[in-house]
């Protein structure tokens, strides 16, 4: 257990990165945010964070060399928290933008809502129900709301990786866990309080694992 | 399920905040960091801040409150006014804002939202129109609701969504500031044109106005100022009272 891990948000030019570290600065962690594989490779945790498309997402990490990093990272077994794309992009295809090979972590795809008698983007504050214990979601009341932007939703291939899941149009897994990897399709960083738990929570896992 | 959102508004002049009755009188409401934590804990969905600054020399004193409230408030919040080009929306969006909401931009260069949605995404351009009744329909109106435009505002609507807004923000000049309710024909012809969220403006006086608009006017969302800044309701009993009225709320935590 380390007081102060080193954890890092991997920065890729996505619009909420300053957003994920002013929370967890809120719940008294410093973050370290870096488009440097090593610092990657040497994290104790590591925060994919993501607004926008796809295909920019998985361009951008390309570009600045993190695809790998960010596989070997999650393959080393230490906590990884993906947000919105950084949920998506773990996934091994996205439908987006005409289809999109994504990190291929979890396997299955990321589905477009495509619906007439709903709005698309989902956006605003929906319910998420737990579906198993989790450390991540520790404290937090199941049926608890967070706040959504997507136009695409999860589709995991194995049900059981899913951890919570939301209801709009079709009921989705909103929240995805597997070993080391956590990923919300939610902002935790702009839910109020429930996501400022999970952020809270997430320190905590990579303090005791570091 | 989705839950409408409540939404208040903050017109923000050099840093305070002020509320327009139908764009005229100005009185003044206090500090928006404050009052933005305050509704925060209130259970404010989101928030938006409209800077009405008129001198550009000031454009400081708006910087400051947006990366100050982006480091105090953990709720989605949109910041207008004053936004002409896509380094201004760069700006805001930095500072810690989620979405910018564009107006007069727009209305004099359209492109704007093209470029906006294609560099920010969709999600962070909203576009406000506000509005006036003429004849069967609604004409748009810019410069804050002095300047009519010519423009047939639904049809407006549709164009921006087309161009990639990905919310609009609709007042009606007829009733804002009157708190006898939302222009309920207009809210349900600018819902049923686009497949974007709608943010009613423009006329809250309760909790029954509100209702009335997310759901004959099919509104997703009711944005109100006054009834908020002077206590005349709290985010609380508006919830409360939408809530008994069927409408899906999220609800205000309880106090400690």
């Amino acid at each position: 257990m380390a007081a102060n891990p080193f954890l890092v948000v991997v920065d890729y030019d996505a619009g909420n990165l300053r957003s994920v570290e002013r929370a967890l600065a809120h719940v008294g962690v410093d973050a370290t945010i870096t488009a440097d594989w090593a610092d990657v490779a040497r994290a104790d945790g590591v925060i994919l964070p993501g607004v926008g498309a796809a295909s920019d997402t998985m361009a951008k990490l390309g570009e600045r060399d993190l695809t790998e990093p960010l596989r070997e990272y999650v393959a080393s077994g230490r906590p990884f928290l993906g947000v919105c794309m950084g949920l998506q992009a773990l996934l091994d295809h996205s439908d987006e933008g005409g289809g999109q090979e994504c990190l291929g972590l979890l396997p299955g795809n990321v589905r477009h809502f495509g619906f007439d008698h709903l709005k698309v983007p989902h956006m605003g504050w929906n319910q998420v129900t737990w579906l198993r214990e989790h450390r991540i979601t520790s404290g937090i009341e199941s049926g608890s709301y967070f706040y959504f932007v997507h136009s695409f939703y999860p589709d995991p291939a194995d049900p059981d990786l899913a951890l919570g899941e939301t209801t709009y149009g079709l009921t989705f897994p909103s929240v995805l866990a597997h070993e080391n990897m956590v990923a919300t399709q939610f902002h935790p960083e702009k839910s109020g309080e429930a996501g400022l738990a999970i952020y809270a929570n997430f320190a905590e896992w990579v303090r005791e694992a570091a | 399920m989705l839950t409408k959102r409540i939404i208040p508004c903050f017109d923000v002049d050099n840093g305070r905040v002020v509320k327009g009755v139908s764009f005229v009188e100005l009185r003044d409401a206090g500090d928006p960091v404050e009052l933005a934590k305050l509704y925060d804990a209130e259970g404010a969905d989101e928030l938006v801040f409209l800077d009405i600054t008129a001198s550009s020399d000031n454009r400081a004193t708006v910087y400051d409150m947006v990366s100050a409230t982006a480091d105090q408030v953990f709720i989605p919040f949109t910041v207008g006014g004053g936004i002409r080009t896509t380094v201004d929306m760069k700006t805001m969006l930095e500072l810690g804002a989620d979405k910018v909401s564009i107006n007069t931009a727009a209305v004099n260069n359209p492109d704007l939202v093209n470029e906006g949605a294609y560099r920010f995404g969709s999600q962070c351009i909203v576009v406000a129109i506000d509005a006036k009744g003429v004849g069967e329909g609604w004409e748009v109106y810019t410069h804050g609701g002095r300047t009519p435009t010519g423009i047939d505002a639904i049809a407006w609507a549709r164009e921006v969504v087309e161009r990639g807004a990905g919310e609009l923000l609709v007042t009606s000049m007829d009733t804002d500031g009157h708190q006898s309710g939302y222009d309920i024909p207009m809210l349900r012809a600018m819902s049923e044109a686009v497949n974007v969220p709608v943010i009613a403006s423009g006329g809250a006086g309760g909790p029954d106005h509100m209702a009335e608009a997310l759901t004959e006017g099919k509104a997703d969302a009711v944005l109100a100022a006054s009834i908020f800044h002077f206590g005349t309701y709290s985010i609380r009993e508006v919830k409360e009272s939408l809530s008994e009225q069927g409408i899906a709320m999220r609800p205000v935590a309880a106090r400690d």
